[in-house]
């Protein structure tokens, strides 16, 4: 017996029974011979003790560090109240909320998780959640087209690059033309924007904090894409919007990013939750669920699925976009972060990462090896060059647990010697402090 | 009894609910013009009132520790305790930027994953990267677009779906720049291999298909159907939502499928989530394996190294290595089944599914009598004189604390009410979910009254969907607009 399957033999004996074979094997007898019983190589089963030993011994093997490096993924405090909220059963071991009578935990957390997202974004609608801020993005890459029925988009040069990767590949396969907006001085060359904006544009994609941890100013965007009908996506990063300018004031039509940054772990990567807020007009171009409110037969508020007529398995090949399961339990992790984080402490915890990132600025900036390479501010990363070889810098840091700030040669062979550093909240002055120690001597 | 606030209708003004570190940096202040000028309503709730209201919100959901829940086609199972705590060792969670030589745990977690995923599919090389099912299918489709375009065959501009398929493959198909044909299938929801012959040509990229299909039916021909795609220089797909009864049974990669996704959050039990986060892995054939997206995950020699660009591969599709999270939990469910009980997963789960058809098929309508794979469906109930709908039978399980099964779906029967009983379930659990579907059954004949206006136990009654569409509330504030 396995502890995940109840079958004893007299279970089975009587279900066989009933169903009228005499074995097991005879449910499966349409299967053609040749295919059956293929042979397979696999670990054999753990038991939960050698399971965790198996697990822990791997984790081992990870070093456990002190980031001093953003560039996408941030180390925010994620206070405890986070866990065991989002691993209860009702929300951990439910699927998507189709039966809304007994979901209204799931429907009623995501009513909760848009209108965060809107507050933050001064948008009038989000929806449920996306896998990452780099496919959000592209996501609003196709509503744009979609609604403009024109196939050319313009994207700027400071994004972060991973982004750009991932938007590169989802116009490839739909024959959407990118075209760059040049970087001047670490921001977007609003000059080079103006010249390359036409009918022809369905949309322009920027990024603010950009990925050299530029704060750039869109204000006047708008005003310049309008006569061509282009929609303007901006990406963000959406903990940056409490204290940040709000893409509803600067008269963004898809506002998309990551939110990891409120109170996601790490995790090496994932999982992590894209967001996507938009206008009115816009509301029924976008992808993915949406949840809205609406009254029971006696009358009482509920919550429902909405504007389901979007999505994939009602329109099928017509739909918006493909995506079902996304990230909902991350959209609960967030709405929990922001309702104890709330008013103020979303804001505290942006504005101490922004003065402990301009500290270690400041500490870094007095080296002889190192120079600040752009002079507009910046907000959770740093950008410096040195004559210093990369690697020797890494290794030196590893050495004292520290995870050094990312080499951005390894996108651009240009940028030789430029490192973008990074810190949050949860590092304290001594942290920062050590860091420069060890980037002193070498 | 009926909790019904929002955390917006919480709290004072400047209470808090959370504690930061006295920051001494210094006196950095941003810029008037780059700040932030509109008020940030958000709430102002102490811990134990945000505790308490997700506690109470959370009543309101019906997950698998309450009860029985056949969904059909989203594979229910039991979602182990030690997955959670695996998933939350504190050597897990490392920047995504963390140098390789530091990372080597995780890189080797991955990389086993790949290789068990692999042995269990028949399927050469695999990626993790893919978030979701529906995800995996994009890139898949995008592996088969690029693997024609750089033979220089880029007449295949459609790809061929049964109208027995789920939602996402046409819709994927889509999104990856492809148009989508529509092939009938035969009464069980095979595919008919006549008509499939028929679209098949020099303009079809490939087939998508789930085996067994989305009527729980074992596509039987399936060799012959992979031999005529492959002929007309067509790949197969296989849409890995239905896996679950083939583990250790039959392989995919041996069936003459050449790409394939698995849904994790389905077959191995890391949990829904609500609707995520899931992972949706794809495998490919060795000769596609170039194509499969960055980065990727190698080992040399004893080493494990991230391949972050290759030409040949269709791109980056996701910011990094994709739900890791989610994969230490798939490790973890791979690890505990093990060798030894693969195969009786598939052996339950259709042990289950049959019982319970063979057990009901006097009550509800049985369109397909042959045996079935992990799922089946029901055609609504078999006496429609008192017209009482698949949705009123759903809608009056949820007085017996029973999650409903899928409604309306596949397309091909009117009333469709499909059923997943899944392994992890027992005889005593599932004679109980056949006495209320008897007694729900019998209530539509002599009260369809009683069952057309159910549900009467839960916290709310059947809604005005319409209603919300119309007028679409989305946000709190929309709602104090009124």
């Amino acid at each position: 017996m396995f502890k995940y399957l109840p079958h004893t033999s007299e279970d089975i004996k009587e279900m066989l029974e009933t169903i009228g074979v005499s074995s097991m094997d005879e449910l499966f007898r349409e299967i053609p011979e040749a295919l059956m019983n293929p042979s397979y190589d696999v670990p054999s089963s753990h038991s939960e003790l050698e399971l965790k030993r198996r697990m822990n011994e791997l984790a081992k093997k990870n070093l456990e560090l002190i980031p001093f490096v953003g560039a996408g993924a941030y180390d925010h405090y994620t206070p405890s109240v986070i866990r065991p909220i989002i691993e209860r059963q009702e929300f951990l071991t439910a699927y998507t909320p189709y039966q809304p009578e007994i979901s209204q935990g799931t429907l009623q957390y995501i009513f909760e998780y848009q209108s965060m997202v809107t507050e933050l974004t001064g948008m009038d609608v989000s929806n449920a959640s996306m896998y990452d801020g780099a496919t959000a993005t592209a996501e609003a890459m196709f509503m744009a087209v979609a609604t403009r029925k024109k196939q050319k988009v313009l994207v700027s040069k400071t994004i972060n690059p991973n982004i750009l990767r991932v938007l590169e590949t989802y116009a490839k396969y739909r024959d959407i033309e990118l075209l760059y907006i040049a970087e001047k001085d670490g921001l977007t060359d609003l000059d080079d924007l103006q010249n390359q904006i036409s009918k022809d544009i369905a949309g322009v994609i920027l990024q603010t904090p950009n990925f050299y941890g530029i704060i750039e100013d869109f204000s006047s965007v708008k005003e310049r894409i309008e006569d061509a009908k282009s929609l303007f996506i901006l990406n963000q990063d959406l903990a940056s919007l409490s204290v940040l300018k709000t893409p509803g004031s600067m008269g963004v039509d898809i506002s998309v990013g990551e939110a990891q940054t409120l109170g996601l772990p790490l995790s090496y990567g994932g999982p992590y939750i894209g967001y996507l807020a938009t206008t009115k007009k816009l509301m029924r171009k976008m992808p993915g669920r949406i949840c809205g409110v609406t009254k029971d037969k006696d009358g009482k508020r509920a919550f429902v699925l909405t504007l389901q007529a979007r999505e994939q398995h009602i329109r099928r090949d017509k739909a918006n976009s493909n995506i079902c399961s996304n990230q909902s339990l991350l959209a609960l992790a967030v709405t929990v972060y922001a309702s104890v984080m709330g008013k103020t402490g979303i804001k505290e915890a942006q504005m101490n990462s922004y003065k402990a990132t301009h500290y270690l600025a400041e500490q870094v900036g007095k080296l002889k090896n190192f120079r600040k390479v752009y002079q507009a501010d910046f907000f959770k990363d740093v950008l410096f060059e040195t004559n210093l070889d990369e690697q020797v810098i890494e290794d030196a840091l590893l050495k004292e647990g520290i995870l050094g700030p990312l080499a951005l040669v390894k996108f651009d062979p240009t940028r030789k010697g430029q490192l973008l550093f990074s810190a949050t909240e949860k590092r304290s002055k001594k942290e920062i402090d050590h860091l420069v120690k060890v980037l002193e001597v070498l | 009894m009926y909790y019904d606030k929002t955390i917006f209708e919480l709290g004072r003004k400047g209470r808090v609910g959370y504690s930061l570190p006295k920051e001494d940096f210094g006196n950095y202040e941003l810029s008037d013009d780059l700040k932030r000028k509109e008020a940030l309503d958000l709430p102002e709730v102490s811990e134990l009132e945000a505790v308490r209201h997700y506690t109470n919100v959370s009543f309101k959901n019906f997950g698998i520790e309450k009860g029985f829940y056949p969904l059909g086609s989203c594979t229910m199972k039991y979602n182990p305790k030690i997955n959670q705590d695996m998933s939350a060792i504190e050597g897990f969670h490392i920047h995504p930027y963390q140098p390789v030589n530091a990372s080597q745990g995780l890189l080797e977690l991955y990389y086993e994953t790949q290789r068990i995923l692999s042995e269990l599919s028949g399927l050469d090389e695999f990626t993790l990267n893919p978030y979701a099912g529906a995800h995996g299918e994009l890139v898949g489709l995008m592996i088969m677009k690029k693997y024609h375009h750089d033979r220089g065959d880029v007449k295949r501009t459609k790809v061929i779906v049964p109208d027995s398929a789920h939602g996402t493959n046409p819709a994927s198909a889509s999104v990856a720049g492809f148009e989508s044909v529509e092939v009938k299938s035969n009464f069980d929801g095979t595919v008919n291999v006549e008509d499939l012959k028929k679209v098949l040509g020099d303009d079809i990229a490939g087939i998508m298909m789930t085996n067994p299909n989305t009527l729980g039916i074992f596509e039987k021909d399936i060799c012959e159907i992979a031999k005529l795609v492959h002929d007309a220089g067509g790949l197969l797909y296989y849409d890995g939502a239905n896996l679950n009864p083939l583990l250790g049974q039959v392989r995919p990669g041996d069936m003459g499928f050449d790409i394939m996704h698995i849904n994790v959050h389905k077959t191995f039990s890391t949990p829904h989530g609500g609707g995520g986060p899931g992972a949706g892995p794809v495998g490919v054939k060795s000769y596609l394996s170039e194509y499969l997206p960055v980065p990727r995950v190698k080992k040399e020699n004893d080493h494990f190294v991230l391949e972050t660009t290759n030409d040949a591969s269709i791109g980056q599709i996701s910011h990094f290595y994709g739900n890791i999270g989610v994969i230490v939990k798939t490790y973890s469910f791979l690890l505990s089944v093990g060798k030894e009980y693969f195969k009786d997963i598939s052996k339950f789960s259709t042990l289950n599914a049959n019982y319970i058809k063979e057990s009901l098929k006097d009550y509800y309508k049985l369109p397909i009598e042959s045996v079935c794979k992990h799922e089946f469906v029901f055609d609504g109930l078999k006496d429609k004189s008192t017209h009482v709908t698949t949705l009123d039978v759903a809608k009056r399980l949820l007085d017996y604390d029973v999650h409903p099964p899928t409604i309306y779906f596949p397309l091909i029967f009117k009333e469709s009410l499909m059923i997943e009983p899944v392994e992890s379930e027992s005889k005593q659990t599932i004679d109980n979910f056949i006495e209320i579907m008897k007694t729900v059954a019998k209530e539509a004949i002599e009260d369809p009254e009683l069952v057309k206006n159910a549900p009467y136990n839960t916290v709310v009654k059947r809604l005005d969907e319409a209603e919300a569409a119309r007028n679409p509330k989305v946000k709190f504030k929309d709602l104090q607009d009124d």
